[in-house]
């Protein structure tokens, strides 16, 4: 029962992922722990190390930045917008998903 | 008025009496001071007293002591004795006594310092003997007895009292405190005057011959000072106290890591975690809301920018048309040429070659051959300035169908000829002459035309002829015209074998021709290393006279050229082959990005030496690192219309073990909407059969050439109609002619066009044909991509309406068979059945008509 529910839950992270991935210009999808440790993802492992580190960071000073102004607020949604592509964070107690997408131009 | 007399004197009277004499007008001495102004002492002599018989104990007694004296006695007293008279001093007291008689008094006691006295007043005598009867009585009694006596005392010298004033002397008095001494000193006489040595002595060696009076603190004179003014100031305590301890500098300390990660175990517990599941589903509808708006709208555009599309034009904007520039021919050639090809120098700007052959028919050539062989065969060049003189005529054996020039030295210039040769040039002698060439530039024109007949290569100044400096042999080269050449990419070279190595040498050194006889070949323009000795043809070679103004660059090709690798074009089961005309290189350098650097690098060390073409022989020697990821296809256009992609990669083959072509697939595709026909065929070793090949193209295809923009883009024109391709996809758009297509040797804002009575015209292009907007090129893009997903599409409709072709027949013989057993249940389950089916169809034909991807489900169907 308990191997039926993990496969459940497995499938289902991989259904979603997926999806995720399969939307217009995405070019990258990855799960990352609160510690900026990366679970899973689709792009090469050095991309994903040097991404997972970076906005795990900054995904905490976002956090912090916010709390400070209001402690009842919190960050639910980072985005970054550049030139190239835009990032989008999604910020979690233990998890982070970060998504990185071509806008189409 | 008689003069009372006198009464007894008192010692300080006689000092009075002595003294009264002297001032007869000084007034009388009364006892004013004590309070008695009318009393008056006297002093009165025994005379007096007897004369005036008041006389002390006879007349004057205790109970009487005062006598009334009359005036008039006192008056004669005075004229007596006058000065002496003792009542003198009171004289004028007595003259002014308004009453007749005065009152004298004896003054026992000396109360008022004399023996007598007398009251000058009469009230006083009335107050004196009135009221005090008693003492008054007494004095009156008194007065009355002493007023006859007067008895004069001397002073009595008295013992003296000290009063103290003999110490107030004694202290003002000078004594000597010690005694004085006297001295007497002697000495001889003779001793007197003597003449005195003086010397110096010291003083503490002789005893005694000093005498110093040393000082010494007197007692006597120490004072011990009690008070002292001493200034003060308070400061704080400080202490200053150092200690050595052991600091730590602060270093600068790297660490080499690497990242955390984790392994596969600990991913997959984690992905079957419930918490990671959870998140997901928590988030991914925000991203998808983030994904999806910046799939409807990119919010950061700037509008305004959008707006301008281009900057500012010169000249008109809707000018489209092609306006001829120039023209150049070829006035000295007796017979009509045209022009085989057309090339501009790829570095001088202005600058044109053509290469002209004569334009005969196979039959004519073979007829005229005699005369052909005499005139020369040129490629000319020709430059903006000069439309008539061509600058350079290049020399060729025969003529030159194709020709290009190196790209990296456009002094070398390989050229392909009629019979199959490749002619090499080098006019590194002469690039001065054309460098210094301008466009438009006024030289100074000769503009004597000259006639043919002075066409000789020494007597004409401004045009030179240049001899080639190789040819390759010609039982080992091409046996037909060469219809196209190509230099190799300076980055790469090919081996024997067709595996791509990187080029170290920086130039290019390889070609590839193709020829009519359906072969392309790989020359090297490197020495090669003899594969087996013939020293028949080297002979040959050393007999062979050089004329002594051709470069020796390419002595070593000279009539011994063979190419290193052929491939040939068959077309499988017939004997027929594709005779290709055209061939269009991958010019990919991005391939490979590391060795790119390596790459530069190298050209940087070779770009030190001044002729990198003389050294050929050191390339051979390098050690060549081979490329594996490089594209090692090519299109072909051949004569027969088709478009050929093929490879020139040898690999092995599996079964036979031998070296040979790769064995792929061909797809014929007639016209756009033709059937799919796959082609399987066998390969002979050298024989090579094409990846893909296209018929599309109705009359010879004339150019295949890439895009300069896109480097998977590739245009072919052919007959009536072009071709766009796109590498490695097996599909061609037949579409409009863009733009942008600069081709046929363009460059800048000319395009050369050659013409079949051989003129060449350059016509230059509008600006709004050679710039392009600011969309274009993404909207280009875009259009491909577009057409991409179209075709693949319609692949894939194809396919689909197979399946569904497939399907239908199964239906259709299903319902056949299943006509006969009929239920009701069986029809419920049959129209359930088909109702199924018929969705499934719809399902599909949606599909096809690109309303619902097969990919993606929830999000569009939503949208829809």
């Amino acid at each position: 029962m308990v191997n039926c529910l993990s496969d459940l839950f497995q499938a289902e992270v991989e259904e979603t992922l997926k999806r995720i991935q399969s939307h217009k210009g995405v070019i990258g999808t990855m799960v990352v722990n609160a510690e900026g440790i990366p679970i899973r993802t689709t792009l090469d492992n050095s991309m994903t190390v040097q991404y997972a580190g970076l906005l795990h960071q900054l995904t905490m000073k976002a956090r912090s930045t916010v709390r400070d102004i209001d402690p009842q607020n919190d960050l639910t949604f980072l985005r970054i917008r550049s030139k190239k592509h835009e990032i989008m964070v999604a910020p979690d107690k233990e998890y982070l998903l970060i998504v990185i997408q071509n806008p189409c131009e | 008025m008689a003069p009372k007399p006198q009464k007894r004197k008192i010692s300080k009277r006689g000092k009075n009496k002595i003294t009264l004499p002297v001032s007869e007008e000084a007034e009388p001495i009364n006892m004013e001071s004590m309070g008695h102004p009318e009393i008056y002492p006297l002093v009165l002599t025994t005379k007096t007293q007897e004369i005036f018989n008041c006389r002390v104990d006879e007349d004057i007694t205790d109970e009487q002591p005062y006598k009334l004296i009359r005036k008039e006695d006192i008056f004669a007293d005075f004229v007596n004795r006058a000065a002496v008279s003792d009542f003198y001093p009171v004289k004028k007291i007595i003259q002014e006594y308004p009453g007749d008689e005065l009152l004298l008094v004896y003054d026992k006691d000396f109360r008022y310092g004399l023996n007598f006295y007398l009251i000058g007043t009469e009230e006083g005598k009335e107050n004196y003997l009135n009221p005090l009867e008693v003492p008054e009585e007494q004095e009156e009694y008194k007065e009355h007895i002493p007023e006859d006596l007067y008895v004069y005392k001397p002073p009595v010298s008295k013992p003296w009292v000290s009063l103290g004033s003999e110490k107030e002397i004694d202290e003002e008095t000078v004594k000597e405190s010690t005694k004085q001494i006297t001295y007497m000193i002697s000495r001889k006489r003779s001793e007197f005057g003597a003449p005195i040595k003086f010397s110096d002595q010291n003083a503490s060696s002789v005893k005694d011959a000093y005498i110093e009076c040393t000082a010494y603190p007197d007692k006597n004179f120490t004072l011990k000072q009690l008070e002292r003014d001493v200034g003060m100031q308070v400061v704080p305590q400080i202490k200053d106290i150092s200690t050595q301890t052991r600091w730590t500098y602060p270093q600068n300390a790297t660490t080499q890591y690497h990242p955390r990660e984790f392994s596969e175990e600990e991913k997959k517990t984690l992905e079957q975690s419930k918490t990671l599941t959870d998140f997901l589903n928590n988030v991914s509808m925000s991203v998808e809301i983030a994904l999806q708006q910046n799939e409807i709208m990119n919010v950061f555009i700037d509008d305004w920018k959008r707006l301008a599309e281009e900057e500012g034009t010169f000249g008109d904007k809707t000018d489209t048309h092609l306006k001829e520039y120039q023209s150049f021919t070829d006035l000295h050639s007796p017979t009509e040429k045209m022009i085989t090809c057309v090339s501009w120098h790829p570095v001088i700007f202005g600058l044109i070659a053509v290469s002209v052959a004569v334009r005969l028919s196979f039959e004519e050539r073979v007829h005229f051959s005699g005369k052909l062989l005499l005139q020369p065969s040129l490629i000319l060049f020709w430059s903006f300035s000069d439309p008539i003189h061509p600058q350079l005529m290049l020399e060729s054996p025969d003529d030159i169908f194709c020709f290009e020039f190196c790209p990296s030295d456009p002094n070398i210039i390989a050229g392909g000829c009629i019979n199959g040769q490749i002619v090499m040039w080098d006019i590194t002698t002469h690039a001065d002459r054309i460098e210094n060439i301008k466009v438009g530039g006024s030289r100074s024109k000769k503009v004597t035309l000259k006639p043919l007949f002075l066409l000789e290569p020494e007597s004409n100044k401004e045009v030179m002829y240049i001899r080639h400096c190789a040819v390759s042999s010609i039982e080992n080269g091409h046996r037909k015209v060469i219809t196209d050449i190509h230099w190799l990419s300076d980055t790469f070279e090919i081996n024997r074998l067709g595996s791509v190595f990187e080029n170290r040498s920086g130039i290019s050194c390889q070609l590839a021709t193709c020829s009519a006889d359906c072969t392309i070949c790989f020359w090297d323009i490197r020495p090669q290393k003899a594969l087996t000795p013939q020293p028949t043809e080297k002979k040959k070679e050393e007999s062979i006279e050089i004329p002594f103004d051709v470069p020796s660059t390419f002595l070593h090709l000279d009539l011994s050229w063979k190419p290193f690798s052929k491939i040939r074009l068959s077309k499988g089961e017939t004997t027929l082959d594709h005779c290709p005309t055209k061939i269009s290189l991958s010019d990919d350098t991005l391939l490979y990005k590391e060795q790119d650097k390596a790459a530069a690098q190298d050209k940087a060390v070779k770009a030190g030496e001044a002729r990198p073409y003389q050294n050929l022989e050191e390339g051979l020697a390098n050690h060549l690192e081979p490329i594996d990821d490089f594209c090692t296809k090519f299109f072909v256009g051949t004569e027969e219309g088709e478009v050929i992609y093929t490879d020139w990669k040898m690999e092995r083959d599996p079964e036979t073990g031998r070296f040979m072509r790769t064995r792929l697939w061909a797809a014929e595709w007639r016209n756009v909407n033709s059937v799919i026909k796959d082609e399987m065929a066998f390969s002979t070793p050298t024989a090579k059969k094409p990846v893909s090949l296209y018929t599309v193209h109705d009359g010879a295809v004339h150019t295949v050439q890439r895009s300069p923009f896109y480097h998977d883009i590739i245009l072919t024109v052919g007959g009536w109609n072009v071709a766009i391709w796109k590498e490695g996809v097996m599909s061609c758009f037949p579409e409009l002619f863009l733009p942008h297509f600069l081709n046929l040797s363009a460059k800048q804002q000319f395009i050369a066009i050659a013409d079949y009575f051989g003129t060449l015209h350059i016509l230059e292009i509008p600006w709004t044909l050679s710039h392009p907007s600011t969309n274009e090129v993404s909207s280009i893009h875009y259009y491909f991509e577009r057409e991409v997903k179209h075709l693949e599409y319609v692949e894939q409709r194809k396919k689909i309406r197979e399946q569904e072709k497939k399907d239908m027949k199964l239906e259709i013989e299903k319902k056949k068979v299943k006509m006969h057993q009929k239920s009701k249940e069986q029809m419920e389950a049959e129209l359930k059945m088909e109702y199924e089916s018929y969705l499934e169809l719809e399902r599909n034909v949606l599909v096809n008509l690109g309303l619902i991807k097969v990919k993606e489900t929830m999000s569009y169907v939503e949208m829809v």
